[in-house]
C-alpha cells in the first residue's frame, strides 16, 4: 500500500520570479509597469520642460474667447464675435452633417453598384467593376481635390446666369449649379405652432417618429393575426395612411412654403445653400466608400449558398418571402460589420475637410483656432477625444447589432 | 397476335440541323448577356451611352494633347481654342512631380538607384521560389537605402548595422538558456554598440562620398513611396507585438495593448499628422532637433501597426485551439511555440488582410500634404498649380497622380489575390 504525501514545499527562491509560470507573468508584467512608468515620466518631464522653455501652460481658457473668424456653412447661429467653443461646435455640427449625408448616399451607391456587379449583363458588371477597381485604389484625397475642382472650375460663377442672354441657367427653375455652391429651394413655415423654425422642425420629426412606431403596431397586429388565423391583413393601404396624412395635415397647419432662390445682385439670395466644399466632400466622399461597400454587399450576397433560396422556394415560398425572410436576414448578418465599420471610415476621413476648407471640426478646432491660439496640445486632445467618443459610440452600436443577429447556438 | 404497321414511324435518324443563327456565336453571347430580358437591354442601353459620352469627352482631350509647351498660356495658342489636354506641364515638371523641388538634380540617380534595388530587396519576400539567399541583401536594404537617399557620413547606417548585427549575435547565444536572457542581452548589445560608435560617426558630412540631403528637401512621389515602404516595413512587426499582446493573459500587457489599438484606430489619421507636426515636438527631450519626416513617420507607423494587429488577431483567432495544444504538448515555451507553430499559420492567413491595410496606408501618405510637405499632391496643389505658368492645369496632372497611384494600388492587390490563390492549401 502506498500513502500519498503532498509534495514537499518549496521555499520561495528569486530565480522563480523567472522560471516558474506562476510568477513569470507577474514578472513581465512589473517590468512592463516600470517601462511604462519610465516612459510616460520621460515624455511627461521633457513636455514640462519644453512647455516652462515657451512660456506656455496647458490650459483650456479660450475657448471662452471670441473666435474672430467667420464661418460660411453653420447649421447654427454663429458670428465671428462668438467663442471658440461654439465653432468648434460648429465644426462638430458640420462634420457629423457631412458624415451622415455622405453615409446614406454611400450605402445607396455601394448597394446598387454591389448589386449590378453581379448582374447577368456583362457590360454592366464590367463597368460596376471597373468603378470599384478605380475608386478603391486611388487616395480619397485626390477624389476630394477633382470634384472640388469640378465645382469650382467647371461650373459656372452667379456672373453667368444674370442678364437676358445668359450663358447659364438654373434647372427647372428651382436649382442653380454655380462655383460656389448649389442652391435649392429651402422649405420654411408661415404659421408654425412654435416661434423658432429650429421647434417646429422638431415637432415635424416627432410626427415622423411617431408614424414609424405605430406602423410597427399594425404590423405587429398583421403578424398577430396571421398567426392566429392564417391570413394576414393587407397592411399596405394602413401603413401609406398613417405615414402621409398626419404628415400632410401638419404642413397644411403650419403653411409649407418653399423659398426658390434667387439672383439679386452678384449671388444668389434664398433657399438653401449647399457650398462647394460641402458638396465636394460629401459626393467624394460617397463615391469612395461607395466603392469599398460595393464590395462588401458582393461578398454578402455571394455568401448565402445557392441551396438557402432551393430550400426556401421548396417549402413554397414566394420570391419576395425568399428574399425577406430567408436570404436577407443571412446576407445582411454578413454585410452589416463591414457596412459599420466604413461608416466609421467615412466620419474619420471627413477630416479630410480640411484640404478643401470645408469647416469641420478638424478645420476649426484643429485649424484655425489653433493656429490663432497657439494651444497646440489642448486642440489636438480635444481633436482626438471628439473623435474617439464618435468612433467609440459607432463600435458600441456595432456590437449590440452583432449580439442582436448572430447566430444563437443552443 | 395482330401485325401492325406503323408505317408514320421513321426508320432512320434525320440529319441534325445546324443551331439557329440567334443561338451560336457572338449573336448568341450578345443575347445571353447583353438582352436577355428587357431590364437588361434597358441598362446595356444605358451603360452604352455612359462609355459614350465618358469617351466622347476624354478622348479628343487625350489625344489633342500637348506635350511639349513651356507654360499654358502657350499650350492654349498650340490648341487655338480646341479641346485638347496640356500634358507639357507633366513633361515640364516631370522632376518636380517626381522628386519635390529641392532634391539636388544632379543627385536624381540616388533615388532612382534605392527605388531599382527595393525591386531586388522586396523580389525575395514576395516570391517564396527565388533563392533565400536573397533574404540577405533585404536585410541590408534599410541601411544601403538611408544613405542613398540621404547622404551623409557612410558610418552612420554602418553602426546602425553592426548594432543589429550584435543584438543579433547576442540574442542568438543567449536565447539558448532562456528567451527573456536573449531579448534583453540583444537590447543591451545594441545599445551598447550604438553608443560607442556613435563617436565614430563624423559631426559633418563634408568630405563624405555622398553630399546629405535634408529631409525636409524630399518631395514628390518619392515622398510617398518612401513613407509607404517605411511606414508598412515598421509597422509589421510592431502589429504582430501588438496582436500578440492583445491576445496575452497578462491583463497589464493585454490593456495596453487594448487601449493602444483602440485609441489609434477611433482617431483619423489626420489628427495623428497634427501630433506629428504639431505636438510631438514638446515631448521630445528639449534642444532635440527630430526632423518632420521621421515625426510622421513614428506616427504613420503607429496607425499602420493598429490596424495590421487587428489583422494579425482576426489571423490568430481563426486557427485551431488544438494548434496552439499541439504546440504545448510538444513541450514547445511560448515564444518557440509562437515562432515555429502559430505565426507562420497566423501569418498566411492575415495576408490578403495586411496587404489592404499596406495599400490604404500607401494611398493615406498623401495626407502628408495637409501638414505642408510637398508629396505628390501637395507638389501639385503648392508649387505647381501656384505658379505663373501652370495656373489652372488641373486635369492633367490630378489625373497623373490619380494614375501613378492606381497603377501602384492595382498592381499590390493584384499581387495579394496571386498570393492568396499561392498560398490556399485547399483545406481551411
Amino acid at each position: 500500500m502506498t500513502t500519498l504525501t503532498d509534495p514537499p514545499k518549496e521555499s520561495f527562491r528569486l530565480s522563480m520570479l523567472i522560471n516558474d509560470t506562476r510568477y513569470r507573468s507577474l514578472t513581465f508584467q512589473a517590468i512592463a509597469a516600470l517601462l511604462l512608468a519610465l516612459a510616460f515620466w520621460f515624455l511627461g518631464n521633457n513636455l514640462i520642460q519644453n512647455l516652462r522653455a515657451a512660456g506656455l501652460n496647458i490650459s483650456y481658457d479660450f475657448l471662452g474667447e471670441p473666435a474672430g473668424y467667420d464661418i460660411n456653412q453653420r447649421l447654427i447661429e454663429y458670428e465671428s464675435q462668438s467663442s471658440h467653443a461654439r465653432a468648434a461646435i460648429v465644426g462638430i455640427l458640420n462634420t457629423l452633417l457631412v458624415a451622415f449625408l455622405a453615409c446614406v448616399t454611400a450605402t445607396v451607391f455601394g448597394v446598387v453598384a454591389g448589386v449590378l456587379r453581379l448582374s447577368n449583363n456583362w457590360l454592366v458588371s464590367k463597368i460596376m467593376a471597373i468603378y470599384v477597381e478605380i475608386f478603391r485604389n486611388i487616395p480619397v484625397l485626390i477624389w476630394i481635390i477633382i470634384i472640388f475642382t469640378i465645382m469650382t472650375a467647371v461650373l459656372p460663377g452667379p456672373r453667368a446666369f444674370r442678364g437676358d442672354n445668359a450663358t447659364s441657367s438654373m434647372v427647372l427653375d428651382l436649382f442653380a449649379f454655380t462655383n460656389r455652391g448649389i442652391y435649392i429651394p429651402g422649405p420654411s413655415f408661415e404659421s408654425g405652432l412654435f416661434a423658432s423654425a429650429f421647434a417646429n422642425w422638431v415637432l415635424v420629426l416627432a410626427f415622423l417618429v411617431a408614424s414609424f412606431f405605430v406602423t410597427r403596431r399594425v404590423n405587429a397586429w398583421a403578424t398577430a393575426k396571421q398567426e392566429a388565423t392564417g391570413e394576414r391583413p393587407k397592411t399596405g393601404l394602413i401603413n401609406l395612411a398613417i405615414w402621409l396624412v398626419p404628415f400632410i395635415l401638419l404642413m397644411l397647419i403650419m403653411g409649407l412654403t418653399w423659398e426658390v432662390p434667387a439672383l439679386k445682385g452678384f449671388n444668389f439670395q434664398g433657399g438653401i445653400k449647399i457650398g462647394g466644399p460641402l458638396i465636394a466632400l460629401w459626393f467624394a466622399l460617397s463615391i469612395y466608400t461607395g466603392a469599398f461597400i460595393a464590395e462588401n454587399v458582393r461578398a454578402g450576397i455571394q455568401a448565402i449558398s445557392k441551396g438557402q433560396t432551393e430550400a426556401a422556394s421548396a417549402l413554397g415560398l414566394r420570391p419576395g418571402r425568399v428574399m425577406n425572410l430567408v436570404v436577407l436576414p443571412q446576407a445582411l448578418r454578413v454585410i452589416i460589420p463591414p457596412l459599420i465599420s466604413q461608416y466609421l471610415n467615412i466620419t474619420k476621413n471627413s477630416s479630410l475637410a480640411i484640404a478643401v476648407g470645408y469647416a469641420d471640426i478638424t478645420a476649426t478646432l484643429g485649424g484655425i483656432t489653433l493656429n490663432q491660439t497657439g494651444r497646440a496640445i489642448e486642440c489636438v486632445l480635444l481633436l482626438m477625444l471628439f473623435y474617439l467618443t464618435i468612433s467609440l459610440l459607432i463600435s458600441m452600436g456595432m456590437n449590440l447589432y452583432n449580439n442582436a443577429v448572430k447566430l444563437k447556438e443552443r | 397476335m395482330t401485325e401492325h404497321n406503323y408505317s408514320f414511324v421513321r426508320t432512320e435518324d434525320i440529319p441534325q440541323s445546324p443551331p439557329p443563327s440567334n443561338a451560336v456565336g457572338p449573336m448568341k453571347w450578345i443575347k445571353d448577356n447583353l438582352f436577355s430580358s428587357v431590364p437588361n437591354s434597358i441598362l446595356t442601353v444605358v451603360a452604352i451611352w455612359l462609355i459614350y459620352t465618358v469617351l466622347a469627352q476624354v478622348l479628343p482631350w487625350a489625344v489633342n494633347g500637348v506635350w511639349t509647351t513651356s507654360s499654358l498660356a502657350e499650350c492654349r495658342d498650340i490648341l487655338q481654342g480646341e479641346t485638347g489636354a496640356c500634358f507639357s506641364v507633366l513633361t515640364e515638371r516631370w522632376n518636380q512631380l517626381l522628386y519635390g523641388f529641392k532634391y539636388p538634380v544632379e543627385e536624381y540617380w540616388r533615388p532612382n538607384l534605392t527605388l531599382l534595388l527595393l525591386a531586388f530587396a522586396a523580389a525575395p519576400v514576395m516570391f517564396f521560389d527565388l533563392p533565400r539567399k536573397m533574404l540577405i541583401f533585404t536585410a541590408l536594404y534599410p541601411f544601403i537605402a538611408y544613405w542613398l537617399i540621404w547622404g551623409g557620413p557612410i558610418m552612420t547606417p554602418i553602426v546602425a548595422l553592426v548594432g543589429l548585427v550584435g543584438a543579433a549575435f547576442a540574442f542568438q547565444r543567449l536565447s539558448v538558456n532562456s528567451f527573456a536572457a536573449g531579448f534583453f542581452g540583444a537590447i543591451v548589445a545594441a545599445f551598447g554598440i550604438w553608443f560607442l560608435g556613435g563617436y565614430l560617426i563624423p559631426d559633418s558630412s563634408d568630405g563624405s562620398f555622398l553630399p546629405a540631403v535634408p529631409s525636409r528637401d524630399l518631395g514628390g512621389f518619392m515622398l510617398n513611396m518612401m513613407l509607404g515602404v517605411a511606414c508598412v516595413t515598421l509597422s509589421i512587426p510592431l502589429g504582430i507585438m501588438l496582436a500578440l499582446g492583445r491576445q496575452s493573459d497578462m491583463p497589464l500587457i493585454k490593456g495596453i495593448c487594448v487601449i493602444f489599438i483602440e485609441f489609434v484606430r477611433g482617431v483619423p489619421l489626420i489628427t495623428l499628422l497634427f501630433v506629428a507636426s504639431v505636438m510631438l515636438s514638446y515631448f521630445f527631450p528639449p534642444d532635440s532637433t527630430v526632423d518632420l519626416f521621421l515625426r510622421v513617420v513614428i506616427m504613420i507607423t503607429m496607425f499602420s501597426s493598429a490596424y495590421i494587429a487587428e489583422v494579425i488577431r482576426g489571423g490568430l483567432a481563426a486557427l485551431p485551439k488544438g494548434q496552439y495544444e499541439a504546440a504545448d504538448s510538444l513541450g514547445l515555451d511560448y515564444p518557440q511555440a509562437m515562432r515555429l507553430i502559430i505565426l507562420p499559420q497566423a501569418l498566411k492567413i492575415s495576408i490578403p488582410g495586411i496587404v489592404n491595410v499596406a495599400v490604404g496606408l500607401f494611398k493615406d501618405t498623401t495626407l502628408v500634404s495637409v501638414i505642408s510637405m510637398f508629396d505628390l499632391v501637395g507638389m501639385i496643389r503648392g508649387p505647381i498649380l501656384a505658379s505663373t505658368e501652370w495656373n489652372g492645369v488641373y486635369w492633367e496632372l490630378l489625373g497623373f497622380a490619380a494614375f501613378l497611384f492606381f497603377i501602384v494600388c492595382y498592381g499590390i492587390s493584384q499581387y495579394s489575390q496571386w498570393l492568396e490563390r499561392r498560398l490556399a492549401t485547399g483545406h481551411r
